[in-house]
């Protein structure tokens, strides 16, 4: 009998959708929306002993050219009370809510957060997320946007302020008044909810910008990055875990987990093929013109996505852009996209799905068990937050055949050892005040 | 006066606050074996209490058929994040989904989010009609038949079939569409607090159901006329809406009541009239105000939830149920279809001549 030595690796789920990752032409795929989906997914997660469940929010229907998007799946439920229907069909799972911190109120939103954290017997998480864009604003009352420091500060406060609100009962269940004064919040009055069963509900950060990466190490249990290489989550892992000390924090007390995606087959080749084939589904024709017009900032609809790029400049002032699209420079992405075709002469759809539709993980179970673990055993990473590309079976293949690897390497949990999302993380309960 | 229609019932579930799931899970699936329309669950921010919406969502797959009505206040949260809410509870519910609309008139309630002051509730309650005017905009941004999956030409929705609100309130502009795709009533049942004072005009206007306060057949038999009076006048049909008498009971000791019946409550019947007595003589009562056509139905505020909704169930209503005078199923899934209201027509298929 051995014993797990090896560190532990961290697993969520990520409910696919709002993106072209989601294969919606797959004829396995079901409605995005339908309770029986979140259900789906979130039991086959807890089947998989996964630490939780994940659900990204979106506050304003994505726009291109100034008209709605229309090529991917768009249209989801509101977090927090989806997640409470979820508890009612989970027993373990954590369940991780994206919520912005630039278009809610602490207490409002403290008080659903410690609300779920009560439904759920202590398996709530929180994943903040900032916005900085009038676009959004043009839904809420307060309009507008706030500039990229000021949305970072504000959530630095909005957070602090969160943990005072769940701070504020005793351990004996009374409630005492509070009073919070500082730049974005000055509030007063008394927590209509007592400490829930984890004390603070888990704080996840996503993004990994300086001013992100600094915001998770002064408040965050876990960061939700992006990192496809072992040598960028490495470099990564260690900047980000340096940060730690100077706010008194140890290095295990953030967990990182980047958002990652996967492809499995019986064999390597076989999971190749699969990758290959599910790129060029989530690359349709119509994708490959729009992500080409993202880039180009033109009306490129006359071009044949199986023909040449266009040999015109891309205008990078023309205004086509809007909402979350951030490509980096132009003229540099069209540069490097055209020696690309030219080199291997690919098509406009061929050169956007080399450029664009990429998967992490491609193998058999075995292969890709092998990958994760050494990530996890290299300090690239704590674990992943895995974002199947079908909704809702697509974690299936998943649990059946990598976690069992994973378990029996002694990677990976086989049963829950305790009950709140916290100890899933381990991670210790918040000191409360007496 | 106009006919009433079928028995309607519903009950507050709300009364000392719990902390865990279960006790509201019984006391639902209590008053969903009563057949009872719906259960509503009081909230505020300014008394200890969990988030009345997340508990009925955290009891929807707990539940089949009850209908699901938590308070949910639109004084200072904003107008887009309650109608997401308030449309996701009727996709996780499959149906069953209400709201019914508060304000908060409290300085301290102010306090807690430092956003603006205290205001008269007659301002407050137009901010909460424009609320559910926008709601019920953005509940039909989608079509119903937005999301079409077309492979031929790529796309996932159709956009000529999602909209833009515009909506400009005195306090509140809303952009849209929604985020949410049109909830599987089209319109989640909106329930509002309806007699005299301020809520008045708001619950003629946008509710389906208005809760009022009688002490007798003929007075709630005029305030319901007057409802109905009210709500034609802003161009509805008085047949859609349901107008509940909310009564606060105590079903505790027959005994001790002499005389069953109303009294001019305590201070913590704020929800309506209050009756003392036992579950027949509650029974008696709904069936007369009922048979003399003064209201559609009752909206029952327990006085101890464990208590009396089991006696309302167990025996005022299996009593009625044995006159015929209510259900013993539920013929249909929807809140909607308990009530008798039509699934509402989407006004921007209709604008387009696509109804």
């Amino acid at each position: 009998m051995t014993a797990p030595t090896r560190k532990q690796m961290h697993l969520a789920a990520h409910f696919p959708g709002v993106n072209n990752t989601t294969v919606w032409t797959d004829p396995r795929s079901k409605s995005q929306i339908d309770f029986s989906s979140f259900e789906h997914l979130a039991r086959t997660a807890e089947r998989g002993r996964f630490d939780f469940f994940f659900l990204a929010e979106g506050l304003r229907l994505r726009e291109h050219n100034g008209r709605i998007h229309d090529l991917d799946v768009v249209g989801r439920p509101e977090s927090l009370t989806v997640l409470s229907a979820l508890a009612a069909v989970t027993d373990r799972l954590g369940l991780a809510a994206t919520v912005n911190a630039t278009f809610n109120e602490p207490y409002e939103l403290a008080r659903r957060l410690a609300t779920l954290d009560h439904l759920s017997d202590g398996r709530a998480a929180w994943n903040v997320v900032t916005s900085s864009d009038a676009f959004t604003g043009e839904n809420f009352r307060r309009g507008g946007y706030l500039d990229r420091a000021d949305r970072y500060t504000r959530a630095a406060e909005f957070v602090a302020t969160a943990r005072e609100l769940w701070d504020t009962w005793t351990p004996d269940g009374t409630p005492r008044p509070f009073r919070h004064q500082g730049r974005h919040f000055t509030i007063e009055g008394e927590f209509t909810v007592p400490r829930s069963p984890q004390g603070h509900p888990v704080v996840i950060q996503a993004g990994d910008s300086p001013e992100g990466r600094e915001f998770a190490a002064s408040a965050a249990d876990v960061i939700f990055t992006r990192h496809g290489t072992l040598e960028a989550g490495r470099t990564f892992y260690s900047d980000v875990k340096a940060r730690l000390a100077k706010y008194g924090r140890q290095p295990d007390d953030l967990k990182i987990m980047p958002g990652v995606t996967f492809v499995l087959g019986d064999s390597d080749a076989e999971a190749q093929e699969r990758a290959a084939e599910i790129r060029r589904q989530q690359i349709s024709p119509q994708n490959a013109i729009l992500a080409l017009e993202q880039v180009w900032g033109r009306d490129l609809s006359s071009y044949d996505p199986d023909g040449p790029l266009p040999e015109i400049d891309p205008d990078p002032d023309s205004g086509l852009v809007q909402g979350r699209v951030r490509i980096g420079d132009p003229l540099a992405v069209a540069a490097r996209w055209r020696a690309l075709s030219e080199a291997k002469g690919l098509s406009i759809r061929q050169t956007v799905i080399e450029t664009t539709g990429r998967q992490s993980f491609i193998g058999s179970p075995e292969t890709v068990a092998s990958e994760l673990v050494e990530f996890v055993s290299t300090d690239a990473a704590d674990g992943f937050i895995l974002v199947p590309h079908l909704t809702p079976g697509g974690l299936d293949d998943f649990v059946d055949r990598v976690v069992p690897l994973l378990q029996e390497r002694g990677a990976f949990r086989s049963e829950y050892t305790g009950l709140t999302l916290r100890s899933h993380l381990g991670l210790a309960d918040p000191v409360g005040k007496d | 006066m106009s006919a009433t229609t079928a028995l309607h019932l519903a009950a507050e579930i709300g009364g000392p606050p719990h902390y865990d799931a279960r006790h509201y899970v019984e006391l639902a699936r209590l008053a969903e074996r009563g057949t009872l329309d719906f259960v509503t669950l009081g909230d505020s921010f300014a008394r200890p209490g969990l988030d009345a919406l997340a508990v009925l969502s955290r009891v929807a797959p707990a539940t089949r058929r009850i209908g699901l009505v938590p308070t949910v206040t639109t004084t200072h949260t904003e107008p887009f994040h309650v109608s997401s809410a308030v449309a996701t509870l009727d996709w996780v519910s499959r149906g069953r989904a209400g709201w019914s609309a508060e304000v908060s008139t409290t300085e301290a309630e102010a306090r807690l989010f430092g956003r603006r002051s205290a205001a008269p509730a007659a301002e407050l309650w137009r901010e909460a009609g424009e609320t559910a005017d926008v709601g019920a905009r953005l509940w039909d941004s989608w079509e119903d038949d937005a999301e079409i999956r077309d492979v031929a030409t790529g796309r996932f929705v159709d956009r000529d079939k999602l909209h833009y609100v515009d909506f400009e309130g005195a306090t509140f502009t809303v952009r849209g569409p929604a985020i949410v795709p049109r909830p599987p009533q089209g319109h989640p049942v909106t329930v509002i607090d309806g007699t005299g004072g301020p809520g008045q005009e708001a619950a003629a206007r946008h509710a389906d159901v208005v809760l009022v306060r009688a002490t007798g057949p003929e007075q709630a038999a005029g305030i319901r006329a007057d409802v109905r009076h009210r709500a034609a006048a802003y161009g509805r049909d008085p047949d859609t809406l349901r107008v509940l008498v909310a009564l606060t009971v105590d079903l505790g000791d027959a005994e001790t009541a002499p005389e069953p019946g109303l009294e001019s409550g305590p201070p913590l019947a704020a929800g309506g009239s209050y009756y003392r007595g036992g579950p027949v003589d509650l029974a008696e009562l709904i069936a007369q105000w009922h048979r003399a056509g003064a209201v559609d139905g009752f909206h029952l505020t327990p006085i101890t939830p464990e208590r009396d909704l089991e006696r309302i169930v167990n025996g005022t209503v299996a009593l009625l149920q044995h006159r015929s005078l209510f259900r013993t199923f539920y013929p249909g899934g929807t809140l909607r279809e308990h009530l008798g209201l039509a699934r509402p027509a989407n006004r921007y298929a209709l604008a387009e001549g696509r109804a």
